[in-house]
C-alpha cells in the first residue's frame, strides 16, 4: 500500500517547552476520503491536528504531504504548500463582508480567483445571498460555511477542520456534514476533529480514536461504530 | 431680536472654527485609531509625530519661499506637505525598526507598548525642539481670507461679519480628500483589506498568508501621512508651537475614544464632537443671546461657561464620561 497523501507519522510533541501531549500518534488522510479524529475530552484531538499543521513542535516523528517532508515548515508555509486549515474558534473576519473573507482566504494567490469564488458560492448558496453582509452578523452555521469557504479559496490539496460543528444546532450540523462530504467528493482529502463522535463516524472513511495522545483504535467509521469497546467507552453504549 | 445676525455671529465664532478644528482633530484621531486597530496600542507619541511632520514641512516651506516658489493664493506649505510626510514616514519606520519591532517579536502586552510609546514621545519631543526650537512659528502665506468680516458686512449690510479664513476652507477640503482616500484604500484595495483583516483577526490573517511586516510598514506610512497632514492644517490655521502639539494629544485621544477606538468612522465623528464641545463651552454667548433673546433678558455677563484657558478640561471631562458610561464609544470600537 502506498503512503497516504497527508500523514502525521508517529508524532510525539507538545506546546512550546511544555510536556509531550502526543505520544507516537499517527494520523493520515487519503484523496477523496474523510478522516475523522474522535476521542474523549483532553485526548489530544485538536493537538494532533495542530501538530499536522505545524502549530506545535513535533519532537519525534514526521509530517509528510504528498511524500514531501514538511515537519519543519511553519503553518504559513504549509498553507502555501496546499494545506487548508479551519480553526475551531475565531475562524472568520467578523467585521468584513462574506466576499471579503473569501478574498482574504485567497490572499496568497496572484491569479484570477473569481472561478474559485463561484465554486464556493455553489457549494454554499446562502453565502452568495449574504456576500455583502459582515460575516460576524451571520448565524453560527453560516459562519462555519464562511470559515470553510475561506479555507477553500486557496484551492488546497488537503482540508483540515477543527470541530466544524462545535456550537451549531443538530440540523445545521447535518447540513454542514453534507457539505463536507460534497467537498470530499471533489477529491480533496479531509481531516477533521469532531466532538459529535457518532455522526462523525457515520461519514468517516477512516477514523482515529485517540486516548491520552495515543492511537487507541483505528479503522473505517463503520468498523469503529460497530466495535463494542469503542461504543462502551465513549459512544454511550 | 435679530436672528439673522445671531446666526451669522454663531457661524463666525462657533460653526466655522469648530468645523476646521474638528477636521484637524479627526485626521489626528484617525492616525491614533489606525495604530490602535492594527498595531494594538495607544500611541502617546502621536502628538509629537504631528509636531515633527509639521516642523519638517515648515522647513521645506521656508526653503521653497527662499527659492521664490509659491502657490499664489494658497499656502506654500501645501507644496511642502508631501516632503514632510515622506520624512516623517522615514522617521516612523526607523522608530519601528529600532524600538517597536523588538517588543512586537517579544509579543509584549499593549500596556508595555504604551509606555514604550511614551519614551518615543519624549525623544521626538526633543528632536522637534532641537530642529525648529520652542517658539511660536507662523508659516501660513498666500491669501489670508476667502471672505473677510468687513467684506461680508459690506456685502450683506448686516451688523455681524462672517470671516472665512483660507486655512479653514483648506482644512475642510483637505480633510474630505484625506478621509475619502483613506476609506477607498481600506475598503477597495487588496492591501487595505489585508490591513482590516489583520486588525480583525491576526491569527487568521497570518494563516491566510498576509505578511504582517508589510501590514505594519504600510500602517506607519499612512499614520505619517495622517499625522503630518493634521499637524500642518492645525499649524496653518493657528500657529506651530512644539508644546501646543504635545497638548493636542488629549483632545485627539478623546476624539478617538469618544468615536470608538479602532473605528475610522468613529474617529471622524469623535473629532467633531470634541471640537464643537470645546468651542461651544468656551465661547462667550453674550452676543448671540443678545440678538436672540428679548431685550430685557439680554445677559450682562459674557455667558462663557469656561475660560479658553481651561479648554482641555472639556476633552478630559468628555473622555471620562465616555469611559464610564460607554467605553466602546459611539461607533462600537474596542473597549479599553
Amino acid at each position: 500500500m502506498s503512503e497516504p497523501f497527508l500523514i502525521g507519522d508517529a508524532m510525539t510533541g507538545g506546546y512550546g517547552r511544555g510536556p509531550d501531549i502526543l505520544h507516537g500518534c499517527t494520523i493520515s488522510a487519503e484523496k477523496g476520503e474523510i478522516a475523522v479524529i474522535v476521542g474523549p475530552n483532553g485526548a489530544g484531538k485538536s493537538t494532533a491536528m495542530k501538530a499536522v499543521f505545524g502549530m506545535l513542535d513535533v519532537r519525534q516523528g514526521a509530517v509528510r504531504l504528498d511524500g514531501e517532508d514538511i515537519t519543519h515548515l511553519s503553518p504559513q508555509e504549509r498553507v502555501i504548500k496546499g494545506m487548508g486549515f479551519v480553526p475551531q474558534v475565531r475562524n472568520i473576519f467578523g467585521s468584513m463582508t462574506v466576499e471579503e473573507n473569501l478574498e482574504m482566504g485567497a490572499f496568497i494567490r496572484t491569479d484570477d480567483i473569481s472561478g474559485t469564488m463561484e465554486q464556493v458560492y455553489e457549494l454554499f448558496p446562502i453565502l452568495k445571498d449574504k456576500r455583502n453582509q459582515p460575516a460576524g452578523e451571520l448565524s453560527g452555521g453560516q459562519r462555519q460555511q464562511v470559515a470553510v469557504g475561506r479555507a477553500l479559496m486557496t484551492q488546497p490539496k488537503v482540508l483540515m477542520l477543527d470541530e466544524p460543528t462545535a456550537g451549531v444546532s443538530p440540523i445545521v450540523m447535518d447540513e454542514l456534514f453534507d457539505r463536507i462530504i460534497e467537498v470530499s467528493r471533489t477529491g480533496i482529502p479531509i481531516l477533521m476533529v469532531e466532538q459529535n463522535a457518532r455522526q462523525a463516524l457515520e461519514i468517516a472513511d477512516k477514523a482515529y480514536v485517540l486516548v491520552q495522545g495515543r492511537n487507541a483504535h483505528t479503522g473505517t467509521g463503520k468498523e469503529l461504530l460497530a466495535d463494542p469497546e469503542v461504543r462502551a467507552s465513549f459512544l454511550g453504549g | 431680536m435679530d436672528y439673522l445676525n445671531a446666526i451669522v455671529a454663531l457661524a463666525n465664532f462657533v460653526i466655522v472654527p469648530g468645523l476646521a478644528y474638528g477636521a484637524q482633530l479627526a485626521i489626528g484621531a484617525l492616525g491614533v485609531t489606525l495604530i490602535y486597530a492594527i498595531l494594538r496600542f495607544s500611541n502617546f507619541a502621536h502628538g509629537d509625530t504631528m509636531a515633527f511632520g509639521t516642523a519638517i514641512t515648515i522647513l521645506f516651506t521656508f526653503l521653497f519661499q527662499s527659492w521664490g516658489i509659491s502657490l499664489g493664493p494658497l499656502p506654500t506649505a501645501l507644496l511642502a506637505l508631501p516632503f514632510g510626510i515622506a520624512i516623517t514616514a522615514l522617521l516612523l519606520l526607523g522608530t519601528d525598526k529600532v524600538v517597536y519591532q523588538f517588543y512586537r517579536t517579544q509579543k509584549a502586552k499593549p500596556v508595555i507598548l504604551v509606555i514604550v510609546s511614551m519614551g518615543v514621545m519624549f525623544v521626538m519631543n526633543g528632536i522637534v525642539r532641537f530642529i525648529i526650537g520652542v517658539r511660536d512659528i507662523r508659516f501660513a502665506d498666500g491669501e489670508r481670507f476667502i471672505i473677510s468680516a468687513r467684506d461680508f458686512k459690506e456685502m450683506t449690510g448686516l451688523d455681524e461679519g462672517l470671516a472665512i479664513k483660507t486655512t479653514q476652507a483648506i482644512t475642510v477640503v483637505v480633510a474630505i480628500i484625506v478621509v475619502a482616500l483613506l476609506f477607498w484604500f481600506l475598503n477597495k484595495t487588496r492591501t487595505g483589506k489585508s490591513m482590516r483583516a489583520f486588525s480583525d483577526n491576526e491569527d487568521l490573517a497570518l494563516l491566510s498568508g498576509i505578511d504582517p511586516n508589510r501590514v505594519v510598514m504600510v500602517t506607519w506610512m499612512i499614520v505619517a501621512a495622517l499625522a503630518t497632514t493634521a499637524g500642518v492644517l492645525y499649524g496653518l490655521d493657528k500657529s506651530f508651537k512644539a508644546f501646543t502639539y504635545f497638548q493636542l494629544l488629549l483632545p485627539i485621544f478623546a476624539a478617538a475614544i469618544v468615536g470608538g477606538i479602532g473605528s475610522p468612522v468613529g474617529a471622524i465623528a469623535g473629532g467633531f464632537v470634541i471640537a464643537f464641545s470645546e468651542v461651544t463651552i468656551t465661547y462667550a454667548w453674550k452676543k448671540v443671546l443678545t440678538y436672540t433673546l428679548p431685550e430685557e433678558w439680554a445677559p450682562d455677563s459674557l455667558v462663557q461657561l469656561l475660560s479658553t484657558d481651561y479648554k482641555f478640561a472639556v476633552s478630559f471631562a468628555i473622555l471620562i464620561i465616555v469611559l464610564l458610561f460607554r467605553p466602546t464609544g459611539l461607533f462600537r470600537g474596542q473597549s479599553i
